[in-house]
């Protein structure tokens, strides 16, 4: 493929090259580093912050663990471990589980697409920025002692402004609004690239599974964020402003905002698992060495699960009184939606049976995925009808289903992910030994620590409680959690022990060592911050397996380092055929100056009103900078080196 | 692979596009039905409240006077007129059709903010008064909101096509009318439930 | 002393044998636990062939792998065209089976909702149960007003008569949840929740807030004492009364330190001036087999360091430090420990 060191040079290809270059280079330095527009930049960042917050999220579960390995423990007070569930909640779902996937979207699929970077390369920027800068805020009152403490969910009239004064739940709505505001960023972009940029030839039902599963994602986003938005706000409102959402002795309603959190709170989770779903496809094909069975059904899986989690919420409220007919078309709605993911788990079951397997530590994550994952989504099922439920709700029995999931579901797929296109982000091969005994530790460790939960939340354990009665007989099976818990996270650090050696030490990767079939593995390893030189043409559903992969690749697309423009080509939507081409902007600082200004105005609010007035001259000033095209900046020669005084080839009229 | 590949060039394809073609589009679309998926659920927490109360809005409060509320509707109403003709010199690239019709459009701006200034007065409630004055003021505080960006992006490319523009402006003078569109459009039922529920329900 | 060891001996049971949840004491907790076991045999099922069918499908690519020579990743193939329509059958059949597993169970739970919601209705006795932070405010409002009376934190049902629980919050959403009995109902202010039941087997079943409250969510424990229709209704008639006089003179010099010190502002002992309604009711506390939200035996240690420094038991809870020097201690203990 073209761009590679596979393929033969076409004529103009060194200038060509070192134009691209040239209109992508941010510049030396930290404001470099802040400039840079590229995919794979802000990509690789929003994945290696993510794992940040995972480890701070994970220390704070290990000292839960710790406060609960013996009953009436005084090692942790009520108030430092109401702070540590709730951060440690709001920082994975928030600042994790997302976040991570988004990044892996943004790197990958203009990659697999074929195409140079995403649609709204600033925008894309600036919502890592955001991101980023949230979670740094949230972290920052945490270390002060204004962390949040009504749990990640933080229910009123608990977290409203009589029973929770002071600034903690105002840091974690905030934190919430910016948050979104990253994910719509993100959404938006797969949504546009997907729809827009695809290579030619790459039909709907020529794109990759993964891209699939993240252009459903972007779908539930959009239209699930924007509650959690509105909850979260109604809930500052009523702390900052005296409004009265929540007050019932003023026509508020405790229950509006939990209808509101859990419309979006339930899509969520869905969020989190479906791009893991997309990661598994990519797995198991690679490494059953032939595609996932059953393409159609697999799409139409993804969709249909997709649109039945936004008819599941009211699952979370069976406790709260509300009628029995609604309730018992939930409990419907939540078993139906075990379908089309019980499909996908088949057609995946027949694609390894039927192909010819490769033990790599991807694929042992991915048994592992189905191992653990069904037995979560069973205790769903088994969740979904309301009088069990009424049984387990808010109990250590859910603690262990949510961890099945989303651990099983999610983290387990991210992991062998992580692992599989370590060779594309950073060009080495991490060790297949370390990475064993790190899947060994993780799988180990985590079934100790959570499957113990399901018999504490049925002998009766609540959760989030900082310790339980000496009399109450749950103090073996938490210490046997504690133990599960330190095989976990020295799993864990053996995972990122092993990425971060290997990412300066490791085995120098080609551009496709595991010989996969997706786009991004014809680029090369890591990809320059340009993609492809020369985008591919596509011929069939299995890009680089098909026979005539590499036989064509699209030329003619402009660069302009002057101006800091480089060109993509737009297809058509359903059969891709080339359309148009869009210039799209280069580094910039503007996205940067306005996620700062958001969030410093965001983060003012909790002590002013005025906060958005003010802060809105910041916001638009530095919105004026985005359309702005400036030239990249002087090369610095080294010594010995000549300048390139080759003109830019003229531009065509449009 | 040793044979050199065939080459697709595209520079004969055209850089810019109206429309779903482009991508500016995609952006402006996928903002309103962000923004559009707000209000719905702005709109029905309203309800969810209204089902909790015997009598709407809730004794003592009278429901918002009417006058402001109603002439605003018509501006903003009237103001798709000057939208679309700016669309329309937009997209055939006339300058000067729209410079002339921004400039209108940016007086309907001035007009219906004024007048949303005076609504915002005539409310008969206050956000902390209870629940349903909190409900009302988020309702039209948002859309108001909107209104004010709206009016700031206008403002921003009137200066733009003053000036003198490259061919991406026109493109997004016409998704600026999109947005227009929605920001018209979906105070329709936000004045409904606003100013006619309480008296017709 | 034996209601102590009683409510020692059913926490400490909590632990071993059955959990909770699976050892019902009454017909609500009976049918979930019905319920439960179909449910979880039924997905054990689904878990184990899952499992299986894992096992052969890594088994047979294993085999094949085998099979092709060379290294390096074997060169991928397409599939089989007359297997792909085989595969697609037999995943059409397994959802199919799914499908219909899942139908079964849809119709036992909704079978077993309606069951419980419309179980209990008929002249059930009604206890009134206020979740605060971080205890529980019962009432017994049955029969004629001047014989309802308030209690704290642990609740006397008779065996074998509907109950009715009307549930509330005074200040932010708690769970009611005696997992031997029912599953829970969330406390919502503004709300009216209730819960149907009825207890078959006497003992004493210990059951927790189920839903985050704040600082002391982890130590609001529930007592609920089920006992023959008899003793139910001598515990009653003893609760309707006031509170007895003092016997002695330490009882007495105790009954006043109480009503002298803040302990009114919160707490009501009726039969005495003090009609606090912000803490429990202590009319009758000596009655009871714990203390602190059933967190705490009721014994002499633990209700002095209760009272002196309850901070110290349950950091952040609404009852501030009393500081009284000694020998009022021992009075005001003698009294509390009177109030039987």
């Amino acid at each position: 493929m073209s761009g590679d060191a596979r393929a033969p040079a076409l004529p103009g290809e060194e200038e060509e090259r070192a134009r691209l270059e040239r209109a992508l280079d941010p510049g030396p330095g930290l404001r470099g580093w802040l400039r840079s527009v590229s995919h794979r930049d802000v990509g690789r960042r929003y994945v290696a912050t993510a794992f940040v917050f995972f480890a701070l999220a994970g220390a704070a579960a290990a000292a839960m663990r710790a406060q609960l390995l013996f009953a009436d423990n005084d090692w942790i007070g009520p108030d430092l471990y109401n702070q540590l569930f709730t951060m440690h909640g709001t920082t994975m779902m928030f600042l994790f589980a997302v976040p991570v996937m988004e990044g892996l979207a943004v790197y990958l699929v203009p990659l697999m697409l074929g195409t140079r970077n995403v649609a709204f390369p600033r925008l894309n920027a600036f919502g890592y920025y955001t991101f980023a800068l949230a979670g740094i805020v949230l972290w920052t009152a945490f270390a002060l002692d204004v962390g949040p403490d009504t749990g990640w969910f933080s229910y009123p009239p608990l977290a409203g402004p009589e029973f929770s004064p002071g600034k903690r739940v105002d840091f974690w709505a905030q934190l919430v609004t910016l948050t979104e505001v990253a994910a719509l960023v993100a959404a938006v972009e797969i949504v546009a690239t997907t729809f827009r940029q695809r290579a030619p030839g790459m039909s709907l039902d020529r794109i990759p599974l993964f891209v699939w599963a993240m252009l459903v994602t972007s779908f539930m986003v959009v239209f699930a964020m924007p509650a959690v938005m509105l909850a979260s706000t109604y809930l500052a409102l009523d702390r900052l402003v005296g409004t009265h959402f929540f007050n019932p002795v003023e026509g508020g309603e405790a229950l509006l905002y939990q209808h509101l959190f859990w419309f979006f709170g339930h899509p969520e989770v869905y969020i989190i698992f479906v791009p893991a779903l997309g990661i598994v496809s990519s797995i198991v094909s690679a490494f059953a060495r032939r595609p996932v069975f059953g393409y159609p059904a697999m799409v139409l899986s993804l969709i249909a699960t997709g649109f039945v989690s936004f008819g599941l919420w009211v699952h979370h409220m069976f406790a709260t009184g509300l009628p029995e007919l609604g309730e018992s078309f939930f409990t419907a709605a939540s078993l139906l939606i075990a379908l089309p993911t019980g499909v996908q788990i088949f057609c995946w079951i027949a694609t390894l049976w039927t192909g010819r397997l490769v033990f790599a530590t991807p694929l042992l994550y991915v048994i592992g995925f189905v191992a653990t994952f069904v037995l979560g989504g069973l205790t769903g099922v088994l969740q979904a009808s309301v009088p069990i439920d009424t049984q387990v709700h808010d109990t250590f029995f859910v603690v262990a289903h949510l961890h099945y999931t989303l651990v099983g579901g999610a983290v387990f797929p991210l992991l062998g992910g992580i692992h599989f296109w370590f060779p594309k982000l950073t060009g080495r091969m991490a060790s297949e030994r370390l990475g064993k005994l790190g899947f060994a530790l993780v799988f180990a460790g985590f079934h100790l620590t959570f499957f113990p939960m399901h018999q504490l939340g049925l002998a009766g354990m609540p959760r989030r409680v900082y310790t339980y009665a000496p009399d109450s007989g749950f103090e073996p099976l938490n210490q046997l959690a504690g133990a599960g818990a330190a095989v976990l996270a020295l799993g864990v650090l053996v995972f990122a022990g092993n990425l971060l050696w290997s990412a300066r030490r490791g085995r120098v990767a080609g551009p496709d060592p595991w010989g996969a079939e997706t786009l991004e593995w014809s680029a090369p390893s890591p990809p320059p911050r340009y993609g492809f030189l020369h985008p591919p043409v596509v011929f069939g559903r299995d890009g680089l397996w098909e026979r005539e992969a590499g036989s064509a690749v699209v030329t003619g697309l402009r660069s302009e380092p002057e101006s800091g423009t480089y060109e993509v080509l737009l297809t058509n939507l359903v059969d891709a055929r080339p359309e148009l081409r869009a210039d799209l902007p280069g580094p910039s600082i503007f996205p940067f100056l306005t996620a700062v200004s958001l969030v410093g105005t965001l983060v003012a609010s909790v002590f002013t009103p005025w906060a958005p007035v003010f802060g809105g001259v910041p916001i638009f000033l530095s919105l004026l900078g985005w359309p702005v095209r400036t030239p990249p900046a002087p090369v610095v020669l080294r010594e010995g080196e000549v300048p390139d005084v080759r003109p830019a080839p003229a531009r065509a009229a449009p | 692979m040793s044979e050199r590949p065939a080459a697709l060039d595209v520079s004969v394809l055209p850089a810019h596009a109206f429309g779903s073609r482009g991508l500016a589009w995609w952006a402006t679309v996928g903002f309103i039905v962000i923004e559009a998926g707000m209000f719905a659920m702005v709109i029905a927490s309203l309800f969810y409240l209204h089902g909790e109360e015997a009598q709407w809005p809730p004794a003592p409060f009278a429901p918002p006077e009417l006058l402001w509320g109603t002439v605003n509707t018509a501006i903003l109403l009237l103001s798709a007129w000057p939208n679309h003709e700016m669309r329309l010199a937009a997209e055939r690239l006339d300058l000067a059709g729209v410079r002339r019709w921004i400039l209108v459009a940016d007086a309907f701006s001035v007009a219906f903010l004024a007048v949303r200034w005076l609504e915002l007065g005539d409310l008969n409630v206050r956000w902390d008064s209870n629940a349903y004055g909190s409900v009302v003021w988020v309702l039209i505080g948002f859309h108001t909101f909107h209104l004010l960006t709206d009016a700031i992006e206008s403002m921003v490319l009137t200066a733009m096509v003053l000036g003198s523009p490259g061919p991406r402006r026109y493109v997004d003078v016409s998704e600026n009318g999109i947005y227009w569109y929605f920001v018209v459009v979906v105070w329709i039922p936000i004045y409904a439930v606003v100013y006619l529920l309480p008296r017709w329900w | 002393m034996k209601r102590a060891a009683r409510a020692a001996l059913a926490l400490a049971l909590a632990g071993c044998g059955r959990p909770a949840a699976l050892d019902p004491a009454g017909p609500q907790a009976a049918r979930i636990a019905d319920l439960w076991w179909l449910s979880f045999a039924v997905v054990a099922a689904v878990y184990a062939a899952v499992l299986v069918a894992l096992a052969l499908a890594v088994a047979r690519g294993r085999r094949a792998r085998r099979e092709s020579a060379g290294d390096g990743p074997p060169a991928p193939r397409p599939p089989d065209p007359a297997r792909t329509r085989r595969i697609a059958l037999v995943i059409g059949a397994a959802s199919a089976a799914s499908a219909a597993v899942l139908l079964v169970l849809l119709v036992a739970s909704v079978r077993t909702g309606r069951a419980i919601a419309r179980a209990e209705r008929e002249h059930p006795l009604v206890v009134e149960v206020t979740g605060r932070q971080w205890w529980w405010s019962v009432r017994y409002a049955d029969g004629r007003a001047s014989e309802w009376f308030e209690t704290a934190n642990e609740i006397h049902l008779p065996v074998g008569r509907s109950i009715r629980l009307a549930l509330s919050a005074g200040d932010v959403i708690h769970g009611f949840w005696v997992p031997a009995l029912h599953g829970k109902r969330d406390l919502i202010p503004g709300r009216a929740n209730e819960l149907f039941l009825r207890v078959e087997r006497p003992g004493t079943y210990v059951g927790r807030c189920a839903e985050f409250c704040g600082h002391q969510h982890a130590k609001m424990q529930i007592l609920v004492v089920a006992e023959a229709p008899e003793a139910f209704e001598a515990w009653r008639a003893r609760q309707r009364g006031p509170a007895r006089e003092p016997r002695n003179e330490a009882e007495r010099r105790g009954r006043e330190v109480f009503l002298s010190s803040s302990c009114p502002l919160c707490h009501a002992i009726r039969g005495t001036s003090a009609g606090g309604q912000a803490g429990p009711d202590l009319t009758h506390l000596a009655s009871r087999a714990r203390i602190a939200g059933n967190w705490l035996p009721n014994a002499p240690g633990h209700l002095a360091g209760w009272v002196l420094d309850s901070q110290a038991v349950k950091p952040g809870n609404r009852m501030p430090p009393n500081l009284l020097p000694g020998p009022d201690v021992q009075a005001l203990l003698a009294y509390l420990r009177s109030l039987e």
